[in-house]
């Protein structure tokens, strides 16, 4: 029953701060739904029994993400302006709904294959053998900490001061 | 009524089509990167929700949801140091003025 309670509470905050981001004119205060309703989906991880995802959730996007994203909003003065739309708006709300219905159509008429078995916890020792054991994901690992390793330089060559 | 896979798979579709909508209609690059961040922690959503109700003792859903939010680092990092580069040399961020290389 509780499952039940938590997860309304944080699908509608996390909906709600998500319309937020994008309807509120204010970009900064958009800025900040954007962290709460990154902060209700690590929420949500846990009501999936995913703990080990969760606090990754917290702490690259709540942390590093939402900083990051607070960052650029500072070091570029369109705040003032304000967060507008484009001439799309209605095209792009129509395309949004319809997308929302096809997807939604699909996924309550799809047979899905449920196990019925309780999830695996805690799931750390198990990811951490699904990623570095054997036959697991550790050439994907170490194409992932290359590709970190790029993205930072590349982000360093592209604001550096010339 | 109690909750199942559909729930939190509708719940991704509405948070992806939030974040379809804004990365179509805003002029700010930067709040057309935050709904990109939205829709790619719509597809998280719904990759634990497979791995808990259809294979709950693999978590390879797990481990994809992994390798997402490492590229939706890189992504972040990478687009707003373009954005703070394209502020430097235009003055704007506005995404329907960047229109140096529109045909």
């Amino acid at each position: 029953m509780g499952l039940e309670i938590a997860f309304w509470i944080l699908a509608v905050i996390g909906i709600g701060a998500a319309l937020a981001v994008v309807l509120l004119r204010d970009i900064f205060r958009a800025a900040l739904c954007l962290v709460l309703s990154f902060l209700t989906i690590a929420g949500i991880y846990i009501t999936l029994s995913a703990d080990f995802l969760a606090a990754v959730q917290v702490l690259i996007y709540v942390g590093a993400i939402g900083i990051l994203i607070i960052l650029a909003i500072m070091l570029t003065r369109d705040v003032q302006r304000g967060s507008l739309s484009n001439k799309l708006r209605i095209p792009a709300f129509v395309i949004a709904i319809l997308f929302l219905g096809a997807v939604v159509f699909a996924m309550i008429n799809t047979p899905w294959q449920l196990a019925g078995v309780a999830p695996l916890e805690p799931t750390t020792p198990a990811l951490a053998g699904k990623l570095f054991g054997e036959k697991g994901f550790i050439l994907p690992v170490e194409i992932a900490a290359v590709l970190l390793l790029a993205a930072i330089l590349g982000a360093i060559v592209l604001v550096r001061e010339k | 009524m109690s909750i199942g896979l559909e729930h939190y798979l509708i719940l991704s579709a509405i948070l992806f089509s939030i974040g379809l909508y804004g990365a179509l209609a805003k002029r700010n690059a930067i709040v057309i990167l935050m709904s990109i961040e939205i829709m790619l922690n719509a597809v998280n959503i719904a990759m634990v929700a497979f791995s808990r109700y259809i294979v709950p003792l693999l978590l390879t859903g797990q481990v994809f949801v992994i390798f997402i939010i490492v590229v939706a680092a890189a992504e972040a990092a990478v687009g707003l140091a373009i954005i703070i580069a394209i502020y430097r040399s235009r003055e704007t961020i506005d995404a329907t003025k960047i229109d140096l290389m529109k045909w």
